[in-house]
């Protein structure tokens, strides 16, 4: 029998690789009799839901922006160094 | 010929047209506002130096797939920050894991507790800020990982190769952040 620490681990790692057969049915049947662990899955799958939440609404947000002082420091930047790449090179652009 | 002008003035426009945009997407990403930024503007510089853009895709695509490699470089970046400090992380064995389990290494010792329901949950912004204070609370490494596998969603092979780990010691990693993060959440969630 899986201890729940091993359970746990699983439980991670799920989230990242496929598991094999053998190691998806030891965790079944651990999780089937623990009601610790079947907490914790959930809870590690709640974390992840969350995480992709954010990101949504970070993305999404469009009250976040580009500050000013950031806005003319990168255009400052790429003035520089559309002149640095006009005088390297004479060609044309395709 | 008329081509080539269409192109420059569009180039001159991404600033103004794609800016906010990119900086959101590096934000969601690298949740540090100052980071954001430099990804931004190393996107456009290199948008300019590469000048390969062939009108094929639309410019915001394009300027994002460059995004997202700058994003990975910052993330490698933090990565490599800790590498002297943390030693310990490249251990396969897991110290610090033992205050979650008991001494035969079987039964948790701290238990997860109960929280309430995932939906009711996801909706509160409360229970996002905290977590997002707990992501800003793990060590550099583990949280430059967790947003690689989580956010950018990276599978384990693009992880072990754009910071040069192996796969267990990604999943060791990986799982030390989880665990730590949700015990942080438990903590900060119950205890309000």
């Amino acid at each position: 029998m899986l201890s729940c620490k091993d359970a746990s681990r699983l439980i991670s790692q799920s989230l990242d690789r496929r598991l094999t057969w053998h190691e998806r049915f030891g965790l079944r049947v651990h999780l089937m009799i623990c009601d610790v662990c079947s907490r914790f899955r959930k809870q590690v799958e709640l974390i992840r839901a969350a995480v992709q939440r954010m990101t949504r609404q970070i993305e999404q947000d469009e009250h976040l922006v580009l500050s000013h002082a950031a806005k003319t420091r990168i255009a400052d930047a790429i003035k520089s160094k559309r002149e640095h790449v006009a005088s390297d090179d004479g060609h044309q652009n395709h | 010929m008329t081509e080539n002008a269409t192109n420059d003035n569009n180039q001159h426009d991404w600033l103004n047209e794609h800016g906010d945009y990119l900086y959101r997407f590096a934000l969601a990403r690298l949740r540090d506002p100052h980071l954001a930024e430099d990804a931004v503007q190393d996107t456009l510089l290199a948008a300019i130096q590469n000048q390969s853009y062939s009108g094929k895709s639309a410019p915001r695509t394009w300027l994002t797939g460059i995004l997202k490699h700058k994003i990975i470089d910052l993330m490698r970046k933090q990565m490599r920050e800790q590498a002297t400090e943390d030693i310990a992380e490249d251990l396969p064995e897991e110290p610090g894991m033992d205050e979650f389990f008991a001494e035969d290494n079987r039964h948790w010792s701290d238990k997860p507790q109960t929280w309430g329901a995932p939906e009711n949950l996801l909706e509160q912004k409360q229970f996002l800020t905290i977590l997002q204070d707990c992501m800003d609370r793990l060590p550099a490494k583990l949280a430059a990982l967790f947003m690689m596998r989580e956010v950018h969603e990276s599978d384990n092979e693009e992880i072990c190769k754009e910071f040069d780990i192996s796969a267990t010691n990604a999943w060791v990693m990986l799982y030390r952040a989880r665990m730590g993060l949700r015990k942080c959440l438990e903590l900060h969630w119950l205890g309000k």
